[in-house]
């Protein structure tokens, strides 16, 4: 079991034509994903690695029956190809692109859901669901099918920890990567309940950083909603107020969104939190082994 | 990206907000020139990309033309929070019945952007949020239509009872929603906004932050950016497309992806030692952003170590050695290199680097704990 995507999930890539849409779309089918079609606007009819290409989601949709849809797009169109997916009536768009204008983003959000559609992202590393299939750029061979549910804010910090997990030998369920943008589509809290509610996820990694509130609102929630143990991370304990850390989302601003803030929140919690990307494998561990 | 005040000033009366005339002085004489054309008194303020202005004493009354002049000079010789004042801005001061904060920012936690009144203007608006959060009016704009002109009177009523005042405000808060949503801002400010003591309302201060994602639409805006007020080592990092913050310690770290580089400098503190920067290389780096990157980190003199913590996904290992060979054959780096390098093409990058005049290490914990050490042997050999 999982969550967002299994062995079924048919995927189009939009922008398949572009660097980083035909290379990574090699990279899904190479996880033997289920790659249906890919969209780029006036390249209709060709193909890019046996994958038929269509001129509109729409016309791809309606000829592969995709149910999902992963944007590899540039920052100043993706939002218009966000909207595009979920107009189209795919219910699961994953958007890898970063450096989206984030008005672009407060317009966009109330579209998604009102077609009741899920956006992973923008500005992320995608989903995997070891063994069974992966949508975006998160590498598969770090990866192994097991129980732990990971979420996290970041791309290759968690390639780190899933890294460190399956050498230590546990497995995930699904690893996801909802993004580094200050407004996403899927934030904490909608993963863990998915975790939640999957029985095939037995606990759940979580790997937050600066910047915003999303980390105190999940900490409420695994207090208030969760049955399964979760282990967290926070990066950034040592970045100086008021400066993006690479991410636009990690900043502390007006003295809110500080590490020690998420950390006391995840505290107060009952949420055991991790010193360092080691340690969560070693919390972890011994989460896995009183269970 | 960051503006100064006569900036943000300028472009908020572009967008029809009643904003009072400035000059903009580097010398004191001719904020001298400016108060003449004024007639004084004249306010003389610091621009800087700081807040807190008024208490550094950056901010001043001037009553005279020499007056103005004596304040620009102290004025322009200031630093405030460590950056030097260039510019003052001068304008005429006007007298004061009320004045109240107006600001429009994002809610992150409520995906829209959020009008801010507060009846009690010129004040610290994170501090009052902070202390008592009931004396801000706090309205949501719209996702799609933005501020509605019954939003904006419904919000401004609760500030002012008057109708005409309340009415005056109303206008100004839809004419900074039009600017924030035009401007790609993330942050539009006038604090304070003021009511003369005959009654015309006066933005007399401006305070505007923009979305550095959205500047590639604006690009008139990007020409605001003030490049005296950055680091220069950041200046470089950002025009070659790394993507560094220069930090008092004197271990470096040169990562790849935003949350394994926050993650690697809160290793290096939790290992006793201090980290010199952020610095992230990015996806997809070539052997030229190596370089670039090792080329700003050694002009901070403080750096004792220098550790590359690469986790290859789309960045590919074997890049970075040849980025790292071709560094030290050409411009041997004056301090210790400990790396790992781990992920895509990792055994091509070890062989590559093997006989290198480097340390290598596997895990992250060892080759930040390596690091720390290479930079204290290197402070006592000092």
């Amino acid at each position: 079991m999982s969550i967002l995507l299994d062995a079924k999930t048919r995927v189009l890539v939009q922008g398949i034509t572009g660097r980083d849409g035909s290379f990574h779309t090699q990279q899904m089918i190479a996880y033997d994903t289920r790659v249906v079609g890919g969209v780029t606007p006036g390249k209709g009819g060709q193909s890019v690695h046996d994958v038929p290409i269509f001129d509109t989601v729409a016309s791809a949709a309606r000829e592969t029956d995709a149910n999902a849809s992963v944007v590899y797009v540039p920052p100043l169109v993706a939002a218009d190809a966000i909207c595009e997916a979920v107009v189209a009536g795919i219910q699961l768009v994953v958007c890898i692109t970063e450096g989206i204008p984030v008005q672009d983003m407060v317009r966009t959000l109330p579209l998604v859901h009102a077609h009741n559609a899920r956006l992973v992202g923008p500005n992320c590393p995608g989903v995997i669901t070891p063994g069974a299939g992966k949508i975006g750029i998160l590498p598969g061979n770090i990866c192994t099918p097991g129980d732990v549910g990971v979420v996290s804010r970041s791309g290759t910090l968690t390639y780190e920890v899933v890294y460190e997990l399956t050498r230590s030998g546990i497995g995930q369920s699904t690893c996801i990567g909802i993004g580094g943008d200050p407004l996403i589509g899927t934030r904490f809290i909608d993963v863990l309940q998915l975790f939640e509610e999957d029985p095939g996820t037995r606990a759940v990694v979580l790997i937050g950083e600066i910047g915003g509130t999303d980390e105190e609102e999940a900490a409420e929630f695994i207090a208030s909603k969760m049955s399964k143990p979760v282990v967290a991370f926070i990066a950034g304990r040592t970045a100086p107020p008021g400066r993006r850390m690479g991410h636009a989302g990690a900043i502390v601003s007006g003295g809110s969104g500080t590490a020690a803030a998420k950390v006391e929140a995840f505290q107060a919690a009952g949420v055991e939190v991790a010193e360092t990307p080691s340690g969560v494998v070693e919390c972890m561990r011994s989460k896995l082994s009183i269970q | 990206m960051n503006i100064h005040e006569y900036q943000a000033r300028d472009l908020l009366r572009r967008h029809d907000l009643p904003v009072p005339p400035q000059v903009v002085a580097s010398t004191p004489e001719e904020a001298a020139n400016a108060a003449r054309e004024f007639d004084t008194p004249v306010v003389v303020k610091a621009q800087v990309h700081a807040g807190g202005r008024g208490k550094a004493g950056g901010v001043k009354l001037a009553q005279s033309v020499d007056d103005a002049r004596a304040r620009a000079e102290e004025i322009l010789g200031m630093q405030i929070k460590g950056l030097d004042v260039r510019r003052v801005l001068v304008a005429p001061a006007v007298d004061i019945a009320r004045e109240v904060y107006v600001g429009i920012t994002l809610d992150r936690a409520a995906a829209r952007p959020v009008l801010m009144l507060c009846a009690e203007g010129g004040v610290d608006i994170e501090e009052v949020a902070r202390l008592t959060p009931e004396k801000i009016v706090r309205t949501h704009l719209d996702p799609v239509r933005g501020l509605q002109p019954f939003a904006a009177r419904a919000a401004s009523f609760q500030v002012f009872s008057e109708g005409r005042a309340a009415l005056g405000l109303a206008r100004v808060c839809l004419r900074l929603a039009a600017a924030f949503a035009a401007l790609d801002a993330t942050l539009v400010e006038i604090n304070p906004l003021v009511v003369t003591t005959a009654g015309d309302i006066l933005a007399i201060d401006a305070k505007i932050n923009l979305d550095d994602n959205a500047l590639t639409r604006h690009p008139k805006l990007e020409s605001l950016r003030d490049l005296d007020a950055e680091d220069a080592r950041e200046r470089k990092a950002r025009a070659r497309g790394l993507s560094y913050i220069h930090l008092d310690g004197d271990v470096a770290c040169v990562v790849n992806g935003a949350g394994l580089a926050m993650a690697t400098m809160d290793l290096i503190q939790h290992y006793g030692g201090s980290p010199a920067n952020f610095l992230d290389i990015g996806g997809s780096s070539n052997p030229e952003k190596v370089t670039t990157a090792l080329e700003i980190i050694q002009s901070d003199p403080n750096v004792r170590a220098i550790l590359f913590n690469i986790f290859g996904g789309i960045t590919r290992c074997d890049d970075v050695a040849q980025g790292l060979l071709t560094v030290i054959e050409t411009s041997p780096p004056r301090v210790p290199l400990v790396v790992r390098l781990i992920g895509t093409n990792e055994e091509r990058a070890r062989e590559m680097l093997a006989g290198a005049k480097l340390e290598t290490a596997s895990g992250m914990d060892e080759v930040v704990q390596k690091a720390i050490a290479a930079a204290r042997s290197a402070g006592e050999a000092s």
